[in-house]
């Protein structure tokens, strides 16, 4: 491989000075990034990546893979509006009817639903904004006589957590409440556009609870602070969105009966 | 954002990722297996559509010899069934379309390069490429499945239409093969999302210091651009599955109205098949991009280089790209002209269809251009490249003939579709694989491919593929149906035999000629010639690093880039060809 970058090298003049063994990849045992004429690269002393380019690149992932759930949601809007508008052929008459059932939506209990996913998104949105103060304090603590004290920070994280597992036993008790009311899955088109599109929004928010549960969980394992950040950061971004498509979709079969 | 910069001081850091996130792995498994390496992912995506490949170029085969000669008793199989010969064309389109078109050109070639060629060391989330491989290797393997389930393989062709798709009496391969079907396509589309997440993310965010977006090379444009296609279509397609799978299996009437089969009154109501359609193509449009595009960035690759010339309008070139991937959501209700659709509707996607001819004429006379006067090196890969054009350019002239309803509604169900669709999204596609595999074989396994076999594998296949596919325009002009098992008994149809023969021979021919390639595929990876770190004196990043790349692509190093990507015969520069990491200040624009 080296014999092979040799005979190139009167086209490639650009050789790093730290040349490492082609073999190995930065990132274990305290290897540094070549950079020429770089800063002094603290990146808490533990050989880690670059925390800052790391959360960059996952929240443009997160980005764009919402893009690719939002496609989700506006194909079955459209199934939703198209389906509304259509008449079926009664096989009793042999004409044309419109067989669009208004769903009557439990709105009272979907209201505290929502309530209770505001007020989560509030949470988890306090809870990134303390992991990312703890972040930057970090560094600090490695310092040798250095102390920032020791102190009590509250539980936002299980608290988002606690209050996304209240919203999803509400949209569970919605649809138990649905069923009372005699929609069904397959009861009319109306009743299946509203558990497809609850449904698709109830598994989204329950995946990144199960992320939310992860960084709960390792933040009890101490894994670094600075790797937690980054779960956090970009599911507290997921989670507004989240509770942004919560909203859509409620106003959708709230005001397009 | 305070404690974010406290955190980074390398804010304005001159390499954009100097670091490789993942120590090379010694374990076997860890390294060919559950490899995070793009390059090990990007082989077995490759091998995955190579497999793909073979299962549906031989069910294809029985297709063909069970149109010539109907009551022909075959080894293994047995005698064609009318319900069979449905089966089998609906896994070949499925396999073909899905496993090897989407899969080899994407997953494979981009994979294994896309970084290389933007001076990455790896993929933005290589644990995420590594679950898209693996859960494309699923969907693979559920799909499969449907072939020895009761009922055997679904009736419903790759399109899947309601209400034969939705209700399980509705044939015998109907009932849990279309819901392996179903199931399979669904979990494709999961892959092909997570694919398409990392590699946007990748070109944004991991491309070399002066690696600009107008200084990628034309193979990283088309890969970005399918990304951006598949990331848009393949939610449409995956919400239109689940709905699919609830009518089949919960109740739910989304696609099927009030229907009755073999008498009996089905519990549906109301639905509408047409919805199936519009979703169906407002994915299976932008798919046949998803299949062409990375053909066209490997053939603007290949044409510039071994023409030694810069490619002809790089600008337009990319323009062109995006114009072709923009108007791919607009034509959708171009292939559904026949369900009855209003005929302003009808103008609309008619005129949107015409409009895509413009950048694909841009893109076909761009290469001519870069041909033309160029002092050209007609190795095998080039030649595969120039095939990729001849069949571009062959296959896409039936398209605006298509794109006029008058036209189309004649035309829609008969030969003359399938055999415009196979020159263009078939053969086309598959001829820029070759063109890739020739071309980036060196690189990949250190060894050339034998150059002889090579050429013989290229004429037979060119020739056989036309000989094939150029008789099914005018089968098609005469009338014969498509989707038909047994057509020789129609009376109006029998002087087609003589026409229908010779196309299954020159299948056959083209078939075996096939495992020319692969013979020269698995002799060379071991006893091919040694290959040199640049054979085809190119000038993007792949060849400036060693054969076969280091775990990490560039031994450690960061590359910057100094110049575009197709600097071929520059005046004043020493050689005719400068790398894109050439420092030296010759001024080129």
């Amino acid at each position: 491989m080296v014999s092979g970058m040799a005979s190139l090298s009167s086209t490639v003049t650009i050789h790093d000075p730290a040349v490492k063994d082609p073999k190995t990849g930065y990132g274990g045992g305290g290897a540094r990034p070549p950079v020429p004429g770089g800063g002094g690269g603290d990146h808490g002393g533990n050989g880690s990546p670059d925390y800052g380019q790391r959360l960059r690149r996952t929240r443009l992932g997160l980005l764009v893979g919402l893009v690719a759930s939002t496609m989700l949601f506006v194909s079955f809007t459209s199934v939703y509006i198209m389906r509304r508008g259509l008449p079926t052929l009664d096989d009793h008459t042999g004409g044309y009817v419109r067989d669009w059932l208004q769903v009557n939506l439990p709105t009272g209990l979907l209201l505290v639903n929502t309530l209770l996913l505001l007020l989560s998104s509030i949470t988890v949105e306090l809870a990134r904004r303390q992991i990312t103060r703890q972040a930057a304090l970090a560094p600090l603590q490695s310092i040798p006589g250095v102390s920032i004290g020791k102190e009590w920070n509250f539980p936002w994280l299980g608290t988002t957590v606690l209050l996304g597992l209240a919203f999803l036993t509400g949209q569970w008790m919605a649809w138990r409440e649905l069923g009372m009311r005699g929609f069904y899955l397959a009861t009319s088109p109306s009743s299946s556009m509203v558990y497809v599109l609850t449904a698709a929004h109830a598994i989204h928010l329950a995946g990144g609870l199960l992320v939310l549960l992860y960084a709960v969980a390792t933040a009890l394992l101490h894994k670094p602070v600075e790797d937690r950040r980054i779960v956090v950061d970009v599911t507290a971004w997921y989670w507004h969105f989240m509770a942004v498509v919560w909203i859509y979709v409620f106003a959708l079969l709230e005001f397009v009966r | 954002m305070v404690a974010q910069d406290a955190h980074d001081p390398h804010g304005n850091d001159p390499h954009g990722h100097p670091i490789h996130a993942h120590a090379a792995p010694t374990s076997f498994i860890r390294k060919y297996i559950f490899s995070l390496d793009h390059k090990v992912i990007g082989l077995q995506y490759y091998f995955l559509a190579l497999t793909a490949v073979f299962v549906g170029m031989f069910l294809s085969l029985l297709m063909r010899i069970h149109m010539v000669w109907p009551g022909a008793v075959l080894p293994i199989v047995g005698e064609i069934k009318p319900e069979t010969y449905l089966s089998l064309l609906t896994m070949h389109g499925t396999i073909m379309v899905f496993f090897v078109l989407t899969t080899a050109p994407q997953g494979g070639f981009g994979n294994y390069f896309l970084p290389l060629q933007i001076g990455a060391p790896d993929m933005a989330f290589p644990v995420l490429n590594m679950l898209s491989f693996w859960t494309t290797f699923v969907a693979f393997v559920v799909i499969l499945a449907a072939f020895f389930v009761t009922g055997g393989a679904p009736l419903h062709g790759w399109t899947g239409y309601a209400p034969l798709s939705a209700l399980p009496s509705a044939g015998p391969g109907e009932q849990l093969g279309a819901d392996l079907w179903i199931t399979s396509i669904a979990i494709f589309c999961v892959a092909s999302l997570m694919g398409a997440l990392n590699f946007i993310t990748t070109v944004l965010d991991l491309r070399a210091k002066g690696m600009t977006m107008m200084r990628m090379p034309l193979t990283v444009w088309s890969w970005f651009i399918t990304a951006i296609l598949g990331l848009l279509a393949f939610g449409v397609l995956l919400s239109a599955g689940i709905l699919l799978l609830l009518d089949r299996n919960l109740g739910t009437s989304f696609y099927v109205p009030l229907v009755v089969v073999n008498g009996q009154i089905m519990g549906h109501k109301g639905g509408s098949p047409l919805l199936w359609q519009h979703l169906f193509w407002f994915f299976g449009h932008p798919e046949v991009y998803i299949a062409i595009l990375p053909g066209m960035g490997v053939a603007s690759q290949l044409i510039s280089t071994f023409s030694r010339k810069p490619i002809f309008g790089y600008k337009a070139m990319v323009y062109a790209l995006m114009g072709i991937g923009f108007l791919g959501f607009m034509v959708w209700g171009h292939h559904m002209f026949m369900s009855g659709m209003s005929p302003y509707s009808a103008f609309a996607f008619s005129i949107m269809t015409m409009a895509i001819g413009v950048p694909s004429a841009i893109k076909t006379f761009n290469w001519l251009g870069t041909i033309r006067g160029g002092r050209v090196r007609f190795q095998t890969p080039m030649l595969y490249a120039i095939g990729f054009v001849s069949l571009f350019v062959s296959g896409g002239l039936s398209g605006p003939f298509l794109a006029q309803p008058v036209l189309d509604i004649p035309l829609h169900d008969t030969a003359f579709v399938v055999g415009h669709f196979h020159l263009i999204m078939g053969v086309a596609a598959i001829f820029g694989m070759f063109a890739g595999t020739y071309y980036w074989f060196p690189k990949m396994f250190g060894r050339m491919m034998n150059e002889t076999w090579g050429r013989v594998h290229f004429f037979i296949t060119l020739a056989g593929t036309y000989a094939i596919f150029m008789p099914m325009h005018y089968l098609g002009m005469a009338a014969q149906p498509r989707r038909y098992s047994q057509f020789t008994e129609l009376v109006y149809l029998q002087h087609l035999l003589p026409l229908n023969r010779l196309m299954t021979y020159a299948a056959i021919v083209t078939i075996a000629a096939q495992f020319i390639f692969v013979i020269n595929l698995f002799w060379s990876m071991f006893k091919g010639p040694k290959a040199s770190d640049n054979p085809w004196e190119a000038t993007t990043l792949e060849w400036t690093t060693a054969t076969p790349p280091p775990h990490d692509n560039f031994g450690g190093k960061t590359p910057v880039v100094y110049h575009g990507p197709y600097e071929y015969s520059v005046p004043g520069a020493p050689k005719d060809y400068v790398m894109q990491t050439d420092p030296s200040t010759v001024t080129t624009h």
